[in-house]
């Protein structure tokens, strides 16, 4: 009996460690760097239901939002971005870091491509800009509309004619809406040099 | 700001002088004396040297034991009946959670793949179904990981491990009516867990997207059927406890611990967040459903042989050390991630550690099955657990090279890594799973299976299909490396180089899944047949 509690104690204590290594002694480190240091503006709420849409399209299964450093491969030189910072993981919850790059990272998809009508036409159709796209099209975030009920609010799709056969005008819902402005928010551009200089002003 | 590096180096100093003081007194204690003897403790007293495989009939069994006969180092040949189940009673007792956890698993099996297929196929045809929100892509895709994963593994794993424990500590299964209730909780765990992320209900985290609540039913209904299982080692009847014993009672131990410091809600953030995310990943791998395929192995693998493992004392270093290293690789999924450097050397380290206890089991599942490769393919239950060994081997040696920065560098982000999982969950357990299936069935029930050659074919296709799937992807994979690192090649054309191997995929998953209903309508046509033979089990 006592060799088999023991053996339960071991199992769970050999864990329990590992626990603390990768859970408990990261959380005491990142606790300091998660910070808002560098005054990124705090997702308005159009951009935080952009996000939950995000997640709830699992679009983490294909994007990446960590750009790594030079030495790992040319992540910046294909323009997206400098290496990813603890902090700049300040607001996300759930986290979306990913580990897939079936399509590119995204981490500042909001500097690289700032075109609000773009995003709008690839969340419909990603083929009608990019010719070899895998990527779903997500025409439930859209309704077609006969062009003459249009209302003064509506956000209308400049889509190419071959890609909507319909006849009708295609008309972006909420949803389309919000994350497109999540998409154009993702802008983690601030250097990380001004990030030390705050840090040797933490310790001072 | 913490020292918290060194803080790090005294504590990993003292945890190894504390392990080195505690192997030197179980030496001193005996503790790793255990020799042949214990490895002959899956047998029953007349055992040894008598093959066992209630899918073959009187002939082929025959012929099957003459040829085992002639390899010299078979041993002394026993004069038992092999047809005969000599665990009748114990198998009575686990006869029914058993039989509802692995029809379950089947179910969710079928459920998983057909997800998994349509997954695939959007990959080809990215405007089909795209008109409502279950059926996207981002959907399909944790549907399909959590059925196979929390559906068909974990529950194969529960069935196969509470059938094996009460036949190796020579006992009744006890609280067998909690494990049933658990069983069907868990099943309700499952429906309600897939309905919410059909309407959007997720928390957003690969290998945890469950909501947190409907997970706290998997805990549960977890400690339900794991509790039966520890009681039973409690009142064994045996003086050792057989290796597998080891690797399911701290899996069920383990499983607890990670869910549920994964699934607490807002404590996590950031990329702490993500660390806990993969930590949690691999150790349900590594800590749950590689515990669950090698106790099989380690059970069928001898059993089926009628010969015990290679090296008994191999076994439990391999255990301990997988404990040891197994839960702290988690990180390596973020190499090149803004996480503390530290943190990614450490995982890196334990994934190359991992060969130790890789190569204590590889050796005794091999070394064992040494000298008898000729006749794996004559016994479908040994050919599905040999193959699925095999993969094991493979897997984990890929996963430690993949783990160095270099070569990390190349494969992450990219598809290849996608076939590494595969083969992991189902070149290594699902086949280990499936060769348990044809053994178990008919010793619960007493029935023969129908038509054995379907097994064949269900062997053929589920080998064959994801043989296609990780060549090709591992190869589309390996290219998409290559060119994500070459900053001449615009992203549209790696993509647009990516699709080919997507296709093959498609189609290496088409068979995988066709395999499946090959499987289940077998099991359906064996309990439906009534193909009663008393020598094979229950009365």
């Amino acid at each position: 009996m006592t060799k088999t509690i023991g053996f339960i104690i071991a199992a769970a204590g050999i864990l329990i460690y590992a626990t603390i290594l990768l859970v408990g002694v990261p959380y005491l480190q990142l606790k300091d760097q998660t910070i808002d240091v560098y005054n990124m503006p705090y997702p308005n709420e159009s951009e935080q239901r952009g996000h939950e849409i995000y997640v709830k399209n699992g679009c983490v299964y294909c994007h990446s939002m960590q750009p790594r450093d030079k030495n790992f491969g040319p992540d910046a030189e294909r323009g997206w971005g400098r290496a990813a910072v603890p902090s700049d993981y300040a607001y996300d919850y759930p986290h979306q870091l990913g580990t897939m790059r079936t399509g590119p990272d995204l981490h500042n998809i909001g500097s690289r491509q700032a075109s609000k009508d773009w995003h709008l036409v690839h969340l419909y159709q990603p083929r009608a800009v990019l010719k070899n796209s895998v990527m779903p099209a997500y025409r439930f975030l859209y309704e077609e509309k006969d062009s003459d009920k249009i209302e003064r609010n509506d956000v209308v799709v400049k889509i190419d004619k071959k890609y909507n056969k319909s006849g009708k005008v295609i008309v972006a819902k909420q949803g389309a809406v919000d994350l497109v402005n999540y998409l154009l928010s993702l802008r983690r551009d601030f250097p990380t040099d001004q990030l030390k200089i705050f840090e040797k002003r933490k310790e001072q | 700001m913490l020292p918290i590096i060194p803080i790090l180096l005294i504590i990993t100093f003292l945890v190894s002088i504390a392990a080195l003081l505690i192997l030197i007194w179980s030496l001193s204690k005996g503790h790793f004396n255990m020799g042949p003897e214990s490895a002959k403790i899956l047998f029953a007293n007349d055992e040894v040297g008598s093959p066992e495989d209630p899918t073959l009939d009187d002939n082929q069994l025959k012929s099957f034991k003459n040829e085992l006969v002639q390899v010299k180092t078979y041993p002394e040949t026993s004069h038992t009946d092999e047809r005969k189940n000599s665990f009748q009673e114990i198998d009575l007792s686990t006869y029914r959670v058993t039989k509802y956890l692995l029809i379950s698993s089947i179910f969710w099996l079928v459920l998983g793949s057909i997800f998994g297929v349509m997954t695939s196929f959007k990959f080809n045809y990215p405007d089909w179904l795209t008109n409502y929100y279950g059926l996207t892509f981002g959907v399909l895709r944790p549907l399909h990981l959590s059925s196979v994963i929390y559906g068909w593994l974990s529950m194969a794993g529960l069935g196969v491990s509470i059938w094996m424990v009460p036949r190796l500590v020579k006992t009744k299964l006890r609280m067998e009516l909690l494990a049933i209730v658990g069983t069907h909780i868990w099943n309700f765990g499952m429906v309600l867990g897939l309905t919410a992320l059909f309407f959007g209900f997720t928390d957003g985290l690969e290998w945890l997207e469950f909501p947190w609540a409907i997970d706290m039913l998997f805990v549960i209904s977890g400690a339900m059927i794991g509790i039966p299982i520890l009681t039973t080692i409690k009142y064994r009847n045996v003086g050792h406890l057989y290796v597998s014993v080891w690797y399911i009672g701290a899996a069920l131990v383990w499983f607890p611990i990670l869910f549920f410091i994964a699934n607490f809600p807002g404590v996590h953030f950031g990329v702490e967040h993500a660390i806990v995310n993969w930590w949690f990943a691999h150790n349900v791998l590594g800590l749950w459903l590689t515990p669950f395929g090698l106790s099989a192995a380690y059970y069928f693998i001898p059993k089926i042989l009628g010969r015990p493992i290679h090296s008994y004392q191999l076994s439990l270093l391999g255990f301990w050390s997988l404990a040891l290293f197994y839960s702290q690789v988690g990180v390596h999924h973020l190499i090149g991630g803004p996480v503390p450097t530290w943190l990614v050397t450490l995982s890196i380290v334990t994934s190359v550690m991992m060969i130790i206890p890789v190569l204590a089991v590889a050796i005794n599942h091999h070394m064992t099955v040494w000298g008898y490769f000729r006749l794996v393919p004559k016994s479908p239950t040994l050919l599905f657990i040999v193959t699925g060994a095999m993969f094991y081997t493979l897997t984990s040696f890929q996963g430690s090279l993949q783990s160095l920065r270099a070569v990390n560098q190349l494969f992450h982000f990219t598809h290849a890594t996608v076939a590494h999982a595969h083969m992991g969950v189902y070149g290594f357990v699902s086949m280990i799973m499936f060769g348990s299936f044809y053994f178990i069935l008919p010793r619960i029930t007493g029935f023969e299976w129908p038509k054995k050659s379907l097994i064949k074919w269900h062997y053929i296709f589920a080998v064959g299909g994801f043989l296609i799937y990780f060549i090709f992807l591992s190869y589309g994979g390996l290219i998409q490396g290559l060119e994500m690192l070459d900053i001449n090649i615009d992203f549209d054309t790696i993509v647009k180089n990516t699709r080919p191997y997507l296709y093959a995929r498609s189609i290496g998953g088409t068979f995988m899944m066709l395999s499946h209903f090959i499987f289940a309508y077998h099991v359906w046509a064996f309990f439906k047949s009534k193909n009663k033979n008393y020598s094979l089990g229950r009365i």
